[in-house]
């Protein structure tokens, strides 16, 4: 069969992966760690500064003041609307997902203060289905735009996605034009976005509301492309750069504000809040 | 007409002659079989692209060039035409016939000077008051290197807002590929129509296969599962018209597809006349952020 070219098996090329390591061994310098060293440590590696990828909620904690997170639209679930079943059926992936990571779906949103001052704030959670973007994702996304353009303060996302998923079929493409429609109702109703882009941020969410923040954030070292390096080359043959895709090549080609480690980002975003002038 | 109500609120656009057929269709479930089908006609060699339907439908067509920075995409076209009499700016992605022409214009992936291009024919309409049709086919946006240094993910978001701001009328039709991001880039629009055998989706069914089965030979197996063809579109609310094509499909026959196309899109822009600018933005962001299923 003919296959167009910018689908040439994306998988089936490859070598075989490497073997898994350690979720707590530094990817960069080997260096190990127990869980509860990562989480005094912002899941920074303390040798060499790596940014092990952060669950949603452990990045509220880091953001927020203490005990000022009220969470909303907790109990949105996701449907099955096409009855998907690849490998496995969507509804035993849903699941799987909901046990291991204790989340409902791939973002977290609510109210908070940072630094005494208001936000909102949408988090994601790579850890469910790879932070992909359902009916879920962009809806709970939506509610925080509104949520702060009712209370009149700033937004601020921080996005950890692989794109759109593909389990919900157009529906999840159709999220990429609600979320943008959402900031657009957020920018109208005069609130400004923040985002964060962790690792990864790529496809549907870098193509939709991620990309509309009026400041663009990265956590140094994250892919932020629409298209990631694998697929480039595997479908382009073409050489890559050393640091394609990566926050640093973004900033460089002027995507990006700041690239900020995550030991930073809270007076950061603490200072930007200050700029826009939330209410206390 | 009485399966029309089972859908929904949903409508069927074009002649009578045609009404009955696409019921029939639409009554009875598509098979995979059926999907499959509409996959390849989708992509069938000789199906009309964009600039086919220009020189069918519109008068007085001139085309725009550039993105007034960088370069010009040749994937995207972009331009100013008159369709019976009433001036539209028209926008789509254009693939190419032979292999020279279809180097020249990226089998029909924009990079971002593309939708750059289109951005700027969005704010031209805006500007001189004139409403926008996107004629969308490609297989999504250009996946290389010099497109992500130049922004693609940026590029698709910017486009897209760009169309939830703007207060003419808008009209896209998907009229072959309906690729993923490179696609909805373009169809943020007050009517979302298809081609009875356009493919609106996700990803492509040869990168579905290849991520979630591990194996891209399972392509039909994917888009039986992920259901990208015209019906099940109309059924999930994702567009809001079926465009009929002539028996067999749209590449039979020319003439008779860019005239059902411009039907339709007459009726949807003749359907949006007369509403205020700021109403028809209002329900546009209403009727995207409205899609999604969950409970």
């Amino acid at each position: 069969m003919t296959v167009s070219k910018i689908d040439v098996s994306i998988e089936t090329n490859d070598k075989p992966a490497p073997p898994p390591k350690h979720p707590n061994t530094c990817p960069r310098c080997h260096s190990h760690y127990r869980d509860d060293e990562l989480e005094a440590a912002l899941w920074l590696c303390a040798q060499c500064g790596h940014h092990f990828p952060m669950r949603a909620r452990a990045r509220v904690a880091s953001l927020a003041d203490p005990g000022s997170f009220s969470e909303e639209a907790a109990d949105l679930h996701s449907e099955d609307p096409l009855q998907f079943f690849d490998l496995r059926p969507y509804t035993e992936r849903i699941a799987e997902a909901e046990m291991s990571t204790g989340l409902a779906d791939a973002i977290v949103i609510g109210q908070a203060t940072v630094d005494g001052r208001q936000a909102e704030l949408a988090v994601m959670d790579f850890a469910f289905m790879g932070g992909s973007m359902g009916s879920v994702v962009g809806e709970k996304f939506s509610r925080a735009c509104d949520s702060a353009a009712e209370r009149g303060v700033p937004l601020v996302t921080v996005t950890s996605s692989g794109g759109a998923r593909m389990q919900e079929g157009i529906l999840s493409l159709m999220q990429l034009p609600k979320t943008v429609c959402a900031v657009e109702d957020l920018h109208d109703a005069g609130q400004a976005m923040v985002v964060v882009m962790a690792h990864p941020t790529t496809a549907g969410v870098l193509a939709s509301f991620a990309s509309l923040g009026d400041i663009l954030l990265a956590e140094p070292g994250a892919l932020i492309a629409f298209t990631g390096p694998r697929v480039v080359q595997q479908t382009t043959r073409e050489k890559l750069p050393e640091d394609f895709g990566l926050a640093e090549q973004n900033l460089r080609f002027g995507h990006l504000d700041a690239i900020v480690p995550r030991d930073e980002l809270r007076p950061t975003i603490s200072r930007l809040l200050r700029l826009f002038d939330a209410p206390v | 007409m009485k399966n029309v109500s089972l859908l929904g609120g949903a409508r069927l656009s074009g002649e009578l002659e045609r009404l009955q057929r696409q019921l029939d269709r639409i009554g009875a479930e598509p098979t995979d079989e059926d999907i499959w089908r509409s996959v390849q006609l989708a992509r069938h060699e000789n199906r009309p692209y964009t600039l086919d339907y220009v020189e069918r439908m519109l008068d007085d067509w001139f085309e725009l060039h550039g993105d007034r920075a960088d370069g010009d995409d040749g994937a995207m076209v972009a331009g100013l035409g008159k369709l019976d009499g009433r001036t539209v700016v028209l926008v789509g992605q254009q693939k190419g016939r032979d292999i020279q022409e279809r180097t020249r214009r990226q089998f029909g992936m924009p990079y971002p000077e593309g939708y750059k291009k289109a951005m700027r024919a969005f704010e031209l309409a805006e500007r001189l008051r004139f409403p926008v049709i996107s004629l969308v086919d490609t297989p999504g946006a250009y996946p290389g290197v010099a497109a992500e240094q130049h922004g693609q993910g940026g590029a698709i978001a910017r486009s897209q807002a760009e169309m939830a701001r703007l207060t003419v009328p808008t009209v896209a039709c998907v009229i072959g590929e309906g690729g993923s991001g490179g696609a909805i880039a373009i169809a943020l629009t007050d009517r979302v129509l298809m081609q009875e055998n356009a493919i609106y989706s996700v990803i492509s069914p040869e990168g579905c296969a290849a991520i979630l089965w591990r194996d891209a030979a399972q392509a039909q197996k994917a888009a039986a599962a992920f259901k990208p063809d015209a019906a099940h579109c109309l059924e999930l609310g994702v567009i809001d018209a079926i465009v009929p094509e002539p028996e067999g499909g749209a590449h039979t026959d020319h003439d008779r597809a860019a005239a059902l196309l411009a039907e339709s899109l007459r009726e949807s822009l003749d359907e949006l006349d007369g509403t205020a600018g700021d109403e028809l933005r209002r329900r546009r962001r209403a009727r995207f952020r409205s899609l999604g299923v969950f409970a």
